[in-house]
């Protein structure tokens, strides 16, 4: 057997499995979303039906206000972790990747322990303070998972910038507000835009978390997961997870174009 | 260390976040093993809660862990080979194609398990079978034993290495088994504890996917939230802590492993 019928035959075995388990059901799935009452139509509907469309911007609300959220933390924590050692680092940077591995659902129940009605907040707060299961709870839960990502692809951005830069540019008389926007901002721009890609696309697509407190709000896997369990409405279903599924796969483009590497997404 | 009021900001708003993900994962713990968690710690302390949750959920935590382990046979024997072939081939090809397997990275896991349910959701025996929730975990984990597998690779001169093995007569089989493998190893060992620790925490795909007989630990876990008291939701959330925590540990330990070689 010549090398490279072996090459070829290495492949075979993952070419056939992409096939018929990505491949097929992708397309299937594309077009199942036009084999309902409105053809093609229905991405129209998307846009003109209230419900779809109030779905669709809170979704998009939510995951942006997540993304620069998560940014603002991470960011902020992964500069000081990168640039300052000292006893406990360690231990502060396994906290802060810990939810890296956990479920959606297992977020949601974080949430509830802090924000439900048996939870924390609770019960240090003199009144009713509940708050898993509004929209508060839910952005909570998405910054929740959110910080870990952000955090990793930031502090791997910020341990390349030269620390000469910033020596020079505080021997030159700059202050540190000065230092932050002119030397370091800029110096991890690229990885912010990745890792903010990262979260906003993880956001959109985060079905466990949603499942677990979004009982009042509509966001979009929620919505697709009722169309297509309690409606039946199955090319609903398919054209609403075509949308989502072409945003997260854009965004997690961007984010591969501006820094090599994507952090698994889930949650 | 904290000369300047901006360090002392930051050092608040790291260990605000730490706090924020901690405490609930401490309530959590706490909550399992305390007889009441509506009188507090104050009630006792008692593992009633962990036995309960063994006794109700065990079978799910079983087929989790088989689950995890054939998936993990499954991208081993697919992905390691499919690797090497990428290494081979390095060319806009092969990137085309690395980017048509990582898709299911991007693509949301309800997204995907909607469209495996179109396709197969009317195969009877392959429905109720937990293949099916393999072949949704398989399709997750996939590009991460790829990419690890490849970068490594792609790292290493694997063509050199190649060409003295050919030259001393070893045939193309032998070198990918005795050469190409041996030299990647970092990479699939890495790859091997990120399927294993996705795959047991795989909610998003196996929800669709799951019949009531096939319940994977995750859904489970959503489960015991939706109507189970939050003492025995908080003690089967610690058996699942128990399990990840130190996959997740070894996971980032080999990752940084294999990193070192890249570099």
């Amino acid at each position: 057997m010549s090398s490279r019928t072996f090459v070829a035959l290495c492949f075979l075995p993952l070419a056939i499995f992409t096939l018929a388990f990505l491949a097929l059901p992708l397309v299937r799935l594309i077009l199942a979303s036009g084999e309902g009452e409105a053809g093609w139509a229905i991405y129209l509907e998307i846009l003109q039906k209230p419900r779809y469309l109030s779905t669709l911007i809170q979704t998009v609300v939510i995951s942006v206000l997540v993304t620069i959220a998560a940014l603002a933390v991470s960011t902020t924590a992964g500069l000081f972790l990168v640039r300052n050692r000292f006893p406990g680092r360690g231990v502060l940077l396994s906290i802060l990747t810990l939810p890296l591995a956990f479920p959606g659902v297992v977020v949601g129940f974080m949430i509830i322990l802090l924000g439900g009605r048996q939870g924390l907040i609770n019960q240090i707060t003199p009144g009713h303070v509940v708050f898993a299961y509004s929209a508060f709870g839910l952005f909570l839960g998405y910054l929740y998972f959110s910080i870990p990502r952000v955090l990793l692809t930031v502090m791997a951005a910020a341990e390349k910038i030269d620390p000469a830069l910033e020596e020079a540019a505080l021997t030159l008389g700059a202050s540190p507000y000065r230092i932050v926007c002119d030397v370091l901002l800029p110096a991890l721009m690229p990885a912010m835009i990745a890792a903010g890609a990262i979260a906003f696309a993880t956001a959109m697509g985060a079905f466990g978390t949603a499942f677990t407190l979004a009982t009042n709000i509509d966001v979009l896997p929620m919505v697709i997961y009722t169309e297509f369990t309690l409606s039946a409405n199955i090319a609903m279903a398919s054209a609403l997870s075509v949308i989502l599924g072409l945003v997260t796969w854009a965004m997690l483009l961007i984010a591969r174009s501006f820094a090599g590497g994507t952090v698994a997404a889930g949650g | 260390m904290l000369k300047s009021p901006a360090k002392i900001l930051q050092l608040a708003v790291t260990l605000i976040a730490c706090a924020f993900l901690l405490v609930p994962t401490l309530q959590s713990v706490l909550a399992g093993v305390t007889v009441n968690y509506f009188q507090g710690v104050k009630s006792g302390l008692t593992l009633k809660w962990i036995w309960e949750v063994w006794d109700l959920y065990s079978s799910s935590i079983f087929l989790s862990i088989w689950l995890a382990f054939c998936c993990l046979i499954c991208t081993l024997l697919i992905g390691v080979p499919a690797a090497y072939a990428l290494a081979r081939n390095p060319g806009r090809m092969s990137r085309v194609l690395e980017e048509f397997i990582s898709l299911p990275l991007a693509v949301p896991g309800l997204a995907l398990a909607l469209a495996l349910l179109q396709v197969y959701g009317s195969v009877q025996g392959f429905r109720v079978h937990w293949s099916f929730i393999l072949v949704g975990h398989v399709l997750y984990t996939m590009p991460f034993m790829v990419r690890s597998v490849l970068s490594v690779m792609a790292a290493i001169d694997l063509k050199t290495l190649e060409e003295g093995a050919a030259s001393l007569g070893a045939p193309a089989w032998r070198r990918f088994i005795d050469i190409a493998v041996p030299n990647a190893m970092p990479g699939v060992l890495a790859g091997s504890l990120t399927v294993v620790t996705l795959s047991i925490g795989e909610f998003n795909l196996t929800w669709m996917l799951h019949t009531p007989f096939l319940k994977t630990l995750p859904v489970g876990l959503a489960d015991s939230y939706a109507s189970m008291r939050l003492e025995i939701a908080s003690a089967y959330t610690l058996v699942f802590f128990i399990m990840i925590v130190p996959l997740l540990m070894a996971m980032q330990w080999a990752s940084a492993r294999a990193q070192r070689i890249l570099k």
